[in-house]
């Protein structure tokens, strides 16, 4: 009794939740956990900082929802008015923009990386798959939200998004009329658009977001492949936490800042507004992570062999993507402790292509 | 044991036929729930007012070498004005990828922004993606006014 009253309010609150919940049980854990500490440890912080900025697009987005109107007539007029009329609405406005682009980003970055340390081999198949889920559903949340202020650009990426969509055999013209609500872009593709955003791809992410989280909990950071053979010893770790965590947070406290400064020097455009009567404007350009598909499609020529050539660029685009998504089911060799050179050769040549095709795409006409 | 034995292929097969049963009947469950909800997102067929022609104003309206988007119906339509008077006047979209297309003067073309396709003034697909030709669209002039038709087939 009288050592129960000399407990601290933190020891006593910490032993009522304990008694409760068995904290002590995920602290052992947490004690547990730790980073391989090696010349690509550095990697391992992008995942975390596309973590960071998705946080950042939930809170501004719901911010937005607060005085953005879905509809034709009033989604450019309501987005202006967020940026001139409300306090601080541009800065809300350009956060959400700035940060849905460095999240895209990051996780781009993520996602090479695995590839190359080939952390997606045995036993983080399911790992790589959602992830590569969530990047699929972050590049349709760009999509989608690009829309919703109903601008000229945004009106015609729409219409060529869709309409690539579109060119698929069979599915292609009810997949469209999905999309659109309809034949045209239209209001009506703008309330599906803004459903889609707020509403279908939040939950779709949510649940990809849980199991990617569980699964690396499940089974720790990766470790290097070449690190199998090497004598304990040798194998160097940063305890997850404090070490990890502190310097996971300090990185998040950088890209606070740096996105701050994008969003305070270069506010996102609103543009004019959208007008399904007038010319598409020229030097028209998609988001950037779309620049490399959409430069391809230019360079191509109209028919190649009896196919379209933009048929052809986009079941290019589509076995690619699969075959990416499928890295660790036909990589037999990393598994087996031999050097697969190949898998190495087919990421280098993806990264030098899509650079080289979103440099020409700003560069060029 | 005998008793048995003899019941076993009779019970077996009315296991199959209540698991058939049932198994079907949730299949069909399953369609009778999600088939309004895709009915649901097929967007229904507007009734539009069906548009033959479109006046777009005076003969001089337009000056020579330029060309404007207008409103057939629904759908932009291109109307140019050669350099040597004449009107032409062809759909809008891009058969490449949807989008609409312009009058270049530097080109004397009709251009695609989108990803740099070019017709000529014919509404021939000359060069970059698109696959097919414009389609054309007639204008006529009666009384100075200048009045844009679909093509009669």
């Amino acid at each position: 009794m009288n050592n129960e009253n000399k407990k601290s309010i933190k020891e006593r609150t910490y032993s009522w939740l304990d008694e409760r919940f068995k904290l002590s049980a995920l602290i052992d854990y947490a004690k547990k956990k730790s980073v391989p500490k090696y010349r690509e440890t550095i990697w391992y912080y992008f995942g975390g900082i596309a973590l960071l900025l998705f946080v950042v697009q939930v809170v501004t987005g719901v911010l937005l929802l607060m005085y953005y109107q879905g509809t034709e007539n009033s989604a450019y007029e309501s987005v202006k008015y967020i940026s001139t009329k409300v306090s601080f609405g541009w800065l809300i406005r350009s956060v959400h923009s700035w940060s849905a682009n460095l999240m895209i980003l990051s996780a781009f970055i993520h996602m090479f990386s695995v590839y190359f340390l080939k952390s997606f081999r045995k036993p983080r198949e399911l790992t790589w798959y959602t992830g590569f889920g969530l990047l699929v559903m972050a590049m349709a949340f760009g999509f989608s939200g690009y829309l919703l202020p109903w601008n000229e650009l945004a009106f015609f990426a729409t219409k060529v998004g869709t309409d690539i969509a579109g060119q698929l055999p069979v599915i292609g013209e009810p997949i469209l009329k999905l999309l659109r609500g309809g034949e045209d872009v239209s209001g009506a593709t703008l309330s599906r658009f803004f459903g889609f955003h707020v509403a279908v791809f939040p939950g779709i992410f949510t649940v990809l977001l849980a199991l990617h989280l569980i699964f690396i909990q499940r089974q720790g950071m990766a470790e290097p492949a070449d690190w199998k053979d090497m004598p304990e010893s040798e194998k160097k770790y940063i305890p997850f936490f404090p070490n990890f965590t502190m310097r996971e947070l300090l990185i998040w406290l950088i890209v606070i800042n740096i996105l701050a400064i994008l969003a305070v020097f270069f506010p996102w455009e609103l543009g004019t507004k959208a007008d399904p009567f007038t010319s598409a404007p020229i030097g028209i350009k998609p988001e950037w992570y779309f620049m490399f598909m959409f430069q391809t499609l230019k360079f191509l020529p109209g028919e190649i062999l009896f196919l379209t050539g933009e048929f052809v660029g986009i079941a290019a685009f589509g076995i690619a993507g699969i075959l990416w998504f499928l890295v660790p089911f036909w990589d037999r060799r990393t598994p087996s402790g031999k050097r697969n050179t190949i898998i190495n050769y087919a990421g280098i040549f993806a990264v030098i292509f899509i650079i080289v095709l979103t440099t020409l795409g700003y560069i060029l006409d | 044991m005998n008793d048995s034995s003899d019941n076993e292929p009779v019970k077996t097969k009315r296991r199959d036929f209540l698991g058939l049963l049932l198994g079907g009947g949730f299949f069909a469950w399953i369609i009778a729930l999600f088939y309004p909800v895709v009915k649901y997102l097929e967007p229904p067929e507007i009734e539009e007012a069906k548009v033959s022609n479109v006046k777009i104003g005076k003969v001089e309206d337009m000056a020579k070498d330029s060309g404007k988007i207008i409103k057939f119906g629904n759908k932009p339509v291109i109307v140019i004005r050669e350099k040597t008077g004449e009107y032409v006047a062809f759909s809008a979209v891009c058969t490449h990828l949807d989008c609409i297309v312009q009058y270049r003067k530097d080109y004397g073309q009709i251009y695609c922004a989108c990803h740099n396709g070019r017709y000529d003034l014919n509404g021939r697909n000359i060069s970059g993606p698109p696959p097919a030709p414009l389609t054309p669209f007639e204008v006529k002039v009666v009384k100075e006014e200048v009045i844009v038709h679909e093509k009669e087939v």
